[in-house]
């Protein structure tokens, strides 16, 4: 049958050496692609904006509508406007990311070392947008509230101060880990199945990962965009 | 073939954390940038100005609404009080031309009884008139007829 084809790799690299430090070299290659054609997509749709949407600038505002109303629920009126690339941004990135991963064939394309695949499957990614997240929401709260940021943690009394502090351990910790596991336990999946039963099989579960993959993006943007939420919103 | 290589191995692994992390949130935030600029900000401005375009259409639309019902309560309390108006000349009309009428009945009762009483007068008179006759002629007749009795004597 087809070893190469259905073979699996787990936790095996390209790695791309530049002076001292080392690198995941496929991450880098799947994101350029699918960023590459997320940009081009995204400059084909607003290339001739019209006031009379048609198309491709349909479907972009639609997403930018989907996008707003994620930010604007979760972050709030006051101050979703400055969040929203961010929020969209991440959003695109997962999603772009996932569906990538799992709808074109990467297994075609034969690397030395480890194979290409969804970017969001490796820990190296998936816990950069978790950082940026944690970043994000401090930034965030410090720059709405200043020092009155850090009333949250007493709030509504102090004894949750502890757990307050270990929800900043928590959070980025279990955004880049659930991106992570199911992206690539959906990639598992797939691959076993696709190495025990070529045909037909794999299939439903490749739908499963489809729809596990959009929903993860959904939920890691709307968790970030509600931490955010969370920085900014004033007690009373 | 199937190689889980979870932990433990000098190179590679599930959880190979390196550089790979900072470049990779380097590139999201350039992202992010880039993103802003091509595709948040432009379509943003385009649904915003058509969002506004719409709701001010529909204010306009609104206010125009209230100018035209005010509009036309204006012109119902006009017409309204056109009609008022136009019942009281109707009835003042009315009025006149039955007082008008009335007079003239009068005036022609009047004259009319005034000429029938003439006219009674004058049958009265006539008839005086003609009973004088009518004796004198019966006087005369019976004179004529006494002379003839007289002279057949």
């Amino acid at each position: 049958m087809l070893p190469n084809f259905a073979a699996l790799e787990v936790g095996q690299h390209l790695y791309w050496q530049i002076g001292n430090i080392r690198l995941h070299g496929q991450v880098f290659l799947t994101s350029w692609i699918l960023l590459g054609a997320l940009l081009v997509f995204i400059s084909l749709g607003t290339k001739k904006m019209e006031n009379d949407p048609k198309g491709l600038q349909n479907l972009l505002e639609f997403l930018w509508d989907y996008i707003r109303d994620l930010a604007r629920t979760q972050i709030g009126e006051k101050v979703y406007r400055d969040w929203m690339p961010f929020i969209g941004t991440l959003f695109l990135f997962v999603f772009v990311s996932n569906w990538g991963g799992a709808l074109i064939p990467w297994r075609l394309i034969k690397l030395p070392s480890g194979e290409l695949g969804a970017p969001t499957a490796d820990i190296n990614t998936t816990i950069a947008l978790a950082l940026l997240v944690s970043l994000s929401y401090f930034y965030a709260g410090l720059s709405n509230k200043g020092w009155r940021y850090f009333e949250y943690y007493v709030h509504p009394t102090p004894i949750m101060l502890p757990f307050k502090i270990l929800e900043d351990f928590t959070k980025p910790l279990s955004l880049s880990f659930r991106l992570f596991g199911n992206i690539l336990a959906d990639e598992l999946v797939v691959g076993v199945l696709v190495f025990l039963v070529p045909l037909i099989l794999p299939i439903p579960v490749m739908f499963l990962g489809l729809f596990t993959s959009a929903i993860q993006a959904l939920i890691f943007a709307t968790l970030a965009a509600y931490y955010i939420g969370e920085a900014v919103e004033e007690h009373h | 073939m199937l190689a889980f290589n979870f932990f433990g191995a000098t190179e590679g692994g599930l959880f190979d954390i390196n550089a790979t992390l900072p470049l990779m949130a380097i590139q999201v935030v350039a992202l992010t940038y880039i993103l802003n600029s091509l595709f948040f900000k432009p379509v943003g401005n385009v649904v915003e100005k058509r969002e506004k375009f719409v709701s001010d259409n529909i204010i306009e639309a609104k206010n125009k609404l209230s100018e035209v019902k005010k509009l036309e309560a204006d012109l119902l309390s006009q017409l309204q009080s056109a009609r008022t108006e136009a019942q009281r000349i109707v009835s003042e009309a009315e009025n006149e031309s039955d007082k008008l009428f009335k007079e003239a009945l009068e005036l022609a009762n009047n004259e009319a009884n005034a000429s029938k009483e003439k006219a009674r007068l004058e049958i009265e008179s006539q008839t005086s008139a003609a009973r004088d006759q009518l004796s004198k002629q019966a006087d005369d007749l019976s004179e004529l007829i006494v002379n003839r009795l007289i002279l057949e004597k």
